[in-house]
């Protein structure tokens, strides 16, 4: 840290253009930032590694203005900057584009892109539409986006050209330091490609980029320099082309992670579970699929996003309408036209956005632990026995190894990855025989991720059949026995998580574009 | 990136959209078009049906009727619809409504009156008057848009509140009493100042022109609302400050990381639905000549059912000035229809009510994916 403190000192002339050192920042109770330093060079993509609750966002946001850092200095381009809002770190050049998309999603692609800094007609106090219209043209133009029409309302476009929006925005800004977080989360590889050759280009104009992302494989092709960090703390700055994804792994978390799944030590019975006939959706695109699940079995399904997996799964538990298809459960013929339906037939499932459709956030963990059990704990079915709910979610935090300081914390004052422990033994408590599994381990660490993994082979070992939705290629290939692959809605095909490479998969997953 | 197609414009895209369908989704494409628009039809069947039975109801007298009691509705409805774009209410409307009918109805007395409000003096000059009542609208509008901005109360818990303080301070202050013996300068040479007459008709007897019938009138103030419309269009649609409503109304969060000064815009929003109560204050006191206690009483109402009509979406970032000048029209058309029919106003009530739950269902039907 010296080292950097001094090339400050050398002068204006320097490759470093935003240098962050010694940051702090404190909240009651926890330390989220000790003395960090970042230092992102001129011309170069600086990936920000680190697992959930590492500091990374909170880094960022002290360099936003969005929280008050409590000691430190930033520089940008030599001079010392600490901005107060978004605005004023935009106005000198720094950019971010979100994780979550934060959009107004009723307004136009335009409307979104220049909003806070409309173009006036000149001499009059009105917005002129024709400038905005072609200045969008003229960024896209630049990014070669070329299927999207600047009047088109927001909510009516796909997430994946949401997010291309998002990062025109945030170049239009015509910005030195552009900070991606997460930005490939709803993208297709097609669109990660495209973003890649956006982020080249904006390197070769001499912009410094700063991505972050929990993909191993993304961050060691796209990255000049990585620097991890690990409960708050600065751990190391390394060039890419000298790590490799296991030491990042060590980096992060402080371990050798010598497997990133664990091993497999179960066998899958011949007993066909749950079969699935002619599945098809009312109002979404799912078309015909059929597919058998035996006992104890992990079943992976894959495909690009919108190839209708999260559908499948609503489909199965009730969630959507059916078109038609029939299910026979135990040779039992089933039709779970709701949720509560599914559980009664001993379904789970683990929905894709945690936050939105799978927490309760501003409950506690008790409360999210047992809604799903509820009637189990009523006495005499009428009053519910907080002796019996707090000996289950005891059971609960113990089972999934949920690291919480007590049953009242609220669930949203947890890591995602203690969250979604919290509500794999939700359904635990239901005692089902089927998990439906919708992107388990999306934004979760690496550390917890082996820990769900677990927790979905213990499952299976214990004669429970699972089917998981992944967009991970590599997790897919490292936990299910057989894997299903989708494309466009229809089923393209089923492979033997053994023996299949990613290049079948993906060829499967092209079948129906 | 998909490949990139050059739909046709318009409705010949609409056309083609259309016909790529098969039967049963054309069929369901149909209902969808009409669910969407069930409100106006009803209420168009209904006028149909009232014409049927009262053929007077869409003569010219009772057309500009319903025009002039829609300009008087439709600056509040404009002001409220801005609150309900944020995704907010305005339950202080109306009484804000009664004070500055108050304020305008004291400081235009007669000032030969012997039982002026306020002992001395003359009535005011007109215009530094409507600039005292849209400043009274637009404090009590800044009070309800400061709490929401920086207290982030919900709307409806502060215009709850500022409704009973408005209407509170009227009583204090005017003792609950009745002011009329309103200023010609104010009444009939203002506000209800007939411009000009609709359906006069004249006969020509031995070179002597009679009037048989005067026509109907149509006052200044329904041009005044045709301009506060206009305007108000203006800056909705125009100006970076109605941009920016809409922005937060969709997405306060994507509208504060852009660098759009969400305080100011919610501020402004409230402050200008206060002033055009204010200004709804003014021409209502000269429009009844007097103001009272019970001046402005439920407008907010039937403003906020007239946004729903209309199609301003309690969702948030949804409205059109088009939109709300229907909804005032139409929900107009219901009251005048129902005097028509001789139904009480204890029914009125009834109809009232059903019509803001249908009119939100089909609203919210749009904005519900279905799965």
């Amino acid at each position: 840290m010296e080292a950097q403190s001094n090339t400050i000192n050398n002068g204006a002339v320097n490759r470093d253009l935003l240098i962050m050192e010694g940051i702090s920042k404190s909240f009651p109770g926890v330390k989220a930032l000790d003395n960090v330093p970042l230092t992102v060079k001129r011309g170069t993509v600086h990936a920000l590694m680190g697992e959930n609750g590492a500091g990374k966002s909170t880094l960022m946001k002290c360099l936003f203005g969005i929280y008050k850092k409590d000691e430190g200095h930033i520089y940008l381009d030599g001079k010392e900057v600490d901005f107060k809002s978004s605005r004023e770190a935009l106005d000198n050049g720094v950019a971010m584009v979100h994780q979550e998309l934060n959009q107004a999603l009723k307004r136009s692609v335009m409307d979104n892109i220049w909003l806070g800094r409309y173009p006036k007609i000149k001499g009059l106090p009105f917005v002129s539409e024709s400038k905005m219209y072609h200045d969008t043209m003229q960024v896209f133009k630049e990014l070669k986006i070329d299927d999207i029409n600047p009047k088109t309302i927001m909510s009516t476009m796909p997430v994946a050209q949401r997010q291309m929006v998002e990062i025109a925005k945030a170049i239009s800004f015509n910005s030195k330091v552009i900070v991606f977080d997460e930005p490939t989360s709803s993208l297709t590889e097609k669109e990660v490609e495209h973003l890649f050759r956006i982020i080249n280009m904006l390197r070769d104009r001499g912009c410094g980029i700063i991505y972050i992302s929990h993909k191993m494989e993304e961050i060691l092709r796209i990255s000049d320099e990585v620097t991890i960090m690990r409960d708050g703390q600065y751990v190391a700055t390394k060039p890419a082309k000298d790590l490799t994804m296991n030491e990042i792994i060590k980096l992060m978390v402080g371990r050798e992670l010598t497997n990133r799944f664990p091993p497999k030590n179960y066998v899958v019975q011949d007993e066909v579970i749950l079969k699935v006939e002619d599945m098809t959706a009312m109002y979404s695109h799912l078309d015909s699929v059929s597919f058998e699940l035996k006992k104890g079995e992990i079943l992976g399904v894959a495909g690009l996003a919108g190839a209708g997996r999260t559908e499948l799964l609503e489909n199965i538990f009730g969630i959507a309408t059916k078109k038609r298809g029939k299910m026979w459960l135990n040779g039992k013929q089933i039709y779970n036209k709701s949720p509560k339906e599914a559980i009664a037939n001993g379904f789970a499932m683990v929905t894709e956005e945690r936050r939105a459709t799978g927490i309760f956030g501003i409950l506690n963990i008790l409360d999210n632990t047992v809604i799903a059990s509820i009637k189990k704990y009523l006495i005499k079915g009428l009053f519910l026995s907080n002796k019996a709910m707090e000996k289950s979610t005891a059971w609960s935090i113990d089972a999934m190894r949920i690291k919480t300081p007590s049953q009242t914390t609220k669930i949203r004052a947890l890591s995602g990855g203690n969250q979604q422990k919290v509500i794999f033994g939700r359904w635990m408590l239901t005692a089902p025989t089927i998990f439906l599994l919708d992107e388990p381990t999306r934004g979760i660490d690496v550390g917890a991720k082996y820990e769900i993994y677990q927790l979905i082979m213990d499952m299976a070992a214990e004669g429970d059949s699972v089917v998981i939705v992944s967009s991970e290629m590599p997790e897919l290939l490292g936990i299910c026995d057989r894997i299903l692959v989708m494309s466009g809605g229809k089923l393209a095909g089923e492979v033997d998580a053994k023996t299949t490479s990613q290049e079948e998969i993906m060829t499967l997953a092209a079948k129906y574009v | 990136m998909s490949e990139i197609n050059k739909p046709k414009k318009g409705i010949a895209k609409k056309i083609d959209d259309f016909k790529a369908l098969n039967g049963k989704d054309k069929a369901s494409f149909i209902g969808n078009w009409l669910l969407d628009r069930a409100m106006i039809i009803i209420i168009l069947l209904l006028v149909l049906y009232i014409q049927s039975v009262k053929p007077a109801f869409l003569a010219t007298a009772s057309i500009v009727n319903i025009i002039s009691l829609t300009a008087t509705r439709l600056p509040i409805a404009l002001g409220i619809a801005g609150a309900i774009i944020l995704t907010g209410t305005d339950l202080s409307a109306g009484r804000i409504v009664g004070l500055s009918a108050f304020v305008a109805a004291i400081l235009l007395q007669k000032g030969d009156f012997a039982g002026r409000f306020l002992k001395d003096g003359n009535p005011w000059p007109i215009f530094v008057v409507i600039l005292i009542v849209v400043a009274v609208g637009a404090i009590v509008g800044l009070v309800n848009g400061f709490c929401v901005a920086k207290f982030k109360l919900h709307p409806f818990i502060v215009t709850l509140s500022t409704q009973l303080i408005t209407y509170g301070a009227y009583l204090t202050i005017s003792s609950a009493k009745q002011i009329s013996q309103l200023d010609t300068s104010f009444t009939e040479n203002f506000v209800t100042k007939k411009i000009f007459y609709i359906g006069k008709q004249v006969a020509v007897k031995d070179g002597v022109e009679k009037v048989i019938n005067p026509g109907t009138p149509v006052m200044l103030y329904v041009f005044l609302a045709v301009i506060f419309a206009v305007v108000m269009w203006f800056i909705w649609n125009k100006t970076t400050f109605g941009k920016n409503m809409f922005a937060v109304g969709s997405n306060e969060e994507a509208a504060r990381v852009s660098g759009v000064n969400v305080t100011l815009v919610i501020i402004g929003v409230f402050v200008l639905a206060g002033a055009s109560y204010g200004y709804t204050g003014f021409i209502e006191a000269a429009r009844q000549g007097a103001s009272t206690g019970t001046t402005g009483l439920n407008y907010e109402l039937d403003a906020i059912a007239a946004c729903v009509i209309g199609g301003v979406s309690f969702v948030g970032g949804i409205g059109k000035i088009s939109g709300v000048v229907l909804g005032v029209i139409l929900m107009q058309l219901i009251m005048t229809g129902m005097t028509f029919l001789g139904i009480s106003g204890n029914t009125t009530y009834i109809i009232k009510g059903a019509v803001i739950l249908i009119a939100c269902a089909i609203d919210m039907r749009k904005y519900l994916a279905k799965k």
